[in-house]
């Protein structure tokens, strides 16, 4: 990735600036928060932070409206915050507690909100991107004008059942978004590892679905995009592909040793290419807002996710009788 | 105001570890990711970045100290301003509340320990005299395939993460150095296909160690391993076959959730054409994955998160090998017989020493294969002893200990005294948090109350 210009100045509005700035820093917070409760013993098994990636998630959502659907990895805290998720909620799941979206139950890979179209979290590596053309599918039957959006890896690029959902998405003309977010990783293995043609956005041309590269660390770039994108699939025209490039600041989860790259590289795309820093830096030179409300609105934001956490070390643990409900609705 | 570092739990299982290195001093100047030090595991050695800002008042564990205690405070961070020596002196506990759950579930039992007083007839497949070292599961996984990739050139190893990264559970360390990347082999996430590819090696001539990073997502290749590989010698009317071993990680790890935490014995144990491994030692494992590889048929092998850092007395000998079909009798009793297999191994031999206190003699066998499994041991057992119960950790419905049960009432229905007991996971997806989790994986204290009524007492 080569580095940005310096900011250029932007013609987005002061109100969306600080709407950016504070729904990215938000998911920064939280997720510097809940590996430090991961470090405590508080979170337990896996727990993916999505660190780095903060703008793919915020400009894609500016971008959606009411009814639109998504799903995602297991590297979904981001998501769920972004789509309107509750912090609280969202912490007091990585907790295993009764106030957690999914009771305790599901994990941090695992949460899901009826409410906010949120469809998951899932485990298996690719298994969400069917899943994610299923809701598009239900929505083009149900007559209404909702987009779903499938966001994957660049590993899980690779998975066959992927393809074959290209296949069918394009010959159904499914409304659906596959948002490739190619962090350049999966586990320790380079996108150049793994991949025979490392150009995802390329990836449906066999399929007939148009699909654009975009710089995922700049939340203006992505919301573009997202919107182009957007207006194909409402207007029917079928599926499309967005090739997020961004980059994962931490291991690949709580364990990764992360020797697979130097400190440098890390170190070299949080300076250049921060996408919460490029905001700021546009705030600033803008005068949106002076370094004196900035300071604010990170207290601010440092106080919710304090809250979340308090929330979620309070909340108890599920009851022992959780153990055997919901495995069937009732019939 | 000053805040205590503690001492970070960085993967799933983790319960102390090494604080290998400081890379800030008294006095540095720290903000959020940094990397402050270097904190060795059992399988690896891991960058701790700080969470805060601010300036390292003290460093309260020096460098090189082993077994620090997750939680347990290791640095002082200071604000701007303050003074380190003016501090309280840091709480010496950790410390976690007491209804937290900790990083490991379960972790109030020493997991990583073999139950001691266990007393192993000799083994008829070590000679007497033979040198025993110790060695954990995960290094006799690894010695059995290097040993056996020595021995025949055509033996290679496939996965995820397997080369480069050293194993995602480190079970390959070393292996790329030694053989080469024509022979440990990095794949994509991409197991339907690579699967695939290596039965076609396999009918091909070769002799393929296919790694799953888990069971849980052999789920995706189950086709292969089934409709292709197992049932290929009998379509071609014994033509052509797949000898190969499909191996990695099986059933729960540690609070990973109802995708990541699934036993999958009895789906493969059912199937003519697969052969299935699940062992509980590392000798087992050793030996019995030697004997994988040399198959001339598709072996399963099924291996435990948890018991990968357990330590076992393994022979020292050239050529160590574990037959299938052939159960292994841990302890001999008189009173019942407790039948298990890999993880489920460490309940049944826990509840045997428990039960000994109180005067109930088990007799423990550990089944090591599933297919072909060696129900002969387990019948002659239970004509002495009258009475069985069975521990594993899958589902009940169609589990192991069903059909343990079912070849009793066939072949010892008039010893028994009591109707057999079936120990299983509970029949529910594995929840993620820690009380449930508890719940739902199979306990010792269960296998006691097992024994206890079927003993009558
Ligand atoms: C089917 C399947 N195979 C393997 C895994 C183990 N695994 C979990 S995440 C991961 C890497 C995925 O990388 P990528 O798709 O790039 O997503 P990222 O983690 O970078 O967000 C792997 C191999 C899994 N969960 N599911
Ligand atoms: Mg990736």
């Amino acid at each position: 990735m080569a580095a940005r210009k310096k900011p250029a100045k932007s013609n987005t509005s002061k109100e969306d600036l600080l709407k950016f700035y504070r729904e990215m820093l938000m998911i920064r917070r939280f997720e510097e928060k809940a590996g430090q409760l991961y470090g405590m013993g508080l979170i337990g098994g896996f727990c993916h932070l999505y660190i780095g990636q903060e703008a793919v998630v915020v400009g894609i959502e500016a971008a959606t409206k009411e009814g639109d659907k998504r799903i995602t990895s297991y590297r979904d805290h981001g998501h769920m915050l972004a789509c309107g998720m509750d912090p609280k909620g969202v912490m007091a799941e990585l907790t295993g507690r009764e106030g957690g979206y999914s009771r305790g139950k599901g994990g941090s890979m695992h949460m899901f909100s009826k409410e906010k179209n949120f469809y998951g979290g899932n485990g298996i590596v690719g298994a969400q991107v069917p899943i994610g053309a299923g809701l598009a599918f239900a929505d083009k039957y149900l007559g209404n004008d909702n987009v779903s959006f499938a966001y994957f890896g660049d590993g899980a690029a690779n998975q066959g059942q992927v393809y074959e959902t290209f296949n069918m998405a394009s010959l159904w003309k499914l409304p659906v978004i596959f948002v490739i977010e190619n962090n350049q990783y999966a586990m320790g293995t380079s996108l150049q590892r793994a991949s025979s043609t490392p150009e995802l956005y390329t990836r449906g041309t066999a399929f007939g679905i148009p699909g654009e590269t975009v710089d995922g660390m700049d939340v203006f770039a992505v919301k573009a995009a997202s919107e182009k994108a957007v207006a194909h699939c409402r207007t029917g025209k079928g599926p499309y592909i967005l090739e997020m490039v961004t980059y994962r600041y931490r291991g690949h989860s709580m364990s990764d040793p992360a020797k697979y790259r130097t400190r440098e590289e890390v170190q070299k795309v949080r300076e250049e290419r921060d996408a919460i820093e490029h905001v700021r830096e546009l705030i600033l030179l803008g005068k949106h807002a002076s370094e004196e409300d900035l300071k604010a609105i990170d207290k601010q934001i440092k106080a919710e996710v304090n809250e979340a956490a308090e929330f979620a070390k309070q909340s108890p643990e599920p009851a022992l009788s959780e153990l055997w409900t919901d495995i069937y609705a009732d019939a | 105001m000053a805040t205590e570092i503690l001492m970070p739990a960085l993967s799933p299982t983790m319960e102390e570890g090494t604080l290998a290195k400081w890379l800030v001093k008294e006095g540095d100047t720290v903000s959020s990711g940094d990397i402050i030090a270097e904190i060795e595991t059992d399988k690896a050695t891991m960058e701790f970045e700080a969470v805060d800002e601010g300036i390292i008042g003290k460093l309260l564990v020096a460098e090189g100290t082993e077994g620090v205690a997750v939680n347990a405070p290791i640095a002082i961070l200071l604000d701007e301003g303050e003074d380190a020596d003016t501090l309280p002196a840091p709480s010496s506990a950790a410390p976690a509340p007491s209804s937290v759950p900790t990083a490991m579930s379960g972790s109030e039992e020493p997991a990583l320990a073999a139950p001691k007083a266990v007393v192993i007839p000799d083994d008829p497949e070590i000679p007497e005299g033979t040198e025993m070292k110790s060695t954990t599961v995960r290094e006799a996984l690894r010695d059995a395939m290097a040993e056996e990739m020595r021995r025949d050139p055509n033996v290679f190893l496939m996965g995820e993460e397997v080369a480069q990264y050293q194993g995602a559970y480190k079970i390959s360390q070393g292996m790329l150095d030694e053989f080469g990347d024509k022979r440990v082999i990095d794949t994509p996430i991409t197991e339907h296909g690579f699967t695939g590819i290596a039965v076609g090696a396999a009918f091909g001539g070769l002799r393929p160690i296919v790694e799953f990073m888990t069971f849980n997502f052999a789920m995706q290749a189950i086709d292969q391993i089934i409709n292709s590989a197992a049932k290929t010698l009998y379509m071609s009317g014994g033509q052509m076959g797949a000898p190969m071993v499909f191996r990695g990680a099986n059933g729960a790890a540690a609070r990973v959730g109802a995708q990541h935490s699934q036993d999958y014995a009895t789906w493969y144990a059912q199937v003519p054409g697969l052969k299935v491994a699940m062992p509980y030692s590392a000798a087992d494992a050793k030996g019995l994955l030697k004997s994988a590889i040399r198959d001339p048929n598709p072996v399963v092998f099924l291996e435990n998160e948890i018991l990968y850092g357990q330590a076992f007395d393994v022979p020292v000998m050239d050529d160590f090998t574990v037959p299938f079909g052939k159960a292994k009798i841990w302890r001999e009793g008189s009173d019942v017989t407790i039948v298990s297999f890999g993880i489920g191994m460490k309940y049944a031999l826990e509840a045997a020493d428990a039960l000994a206190a109180d005067g109930i003699s088990a007799e423990v066998i550990d089944l090591r294969t599933l297919r072909p499994m060696d129900t002969e041991t387990v019948v002659k057992s239970v004509m002495k002893t009258n009475r069985c119960v069975t521990v594993e950790e899958g589902w009940p419905v169609g589990s192991i200990g069903g059909h343990i049960s079912n070849v009793l009432m066939q072949e010892a229905f008039d010893y028994l005294d009591a109707p057999v007991i079936t120990c299983t996971g509970k029949d529910v997806p594995m929840p993620y948090a820690a009380n449930l989790e508890k719940l739902a994986l199979v306990t010792t204290d269960e296998v006691i109350a097992a024994v206890k009524t079927v003993t009558y007492r």
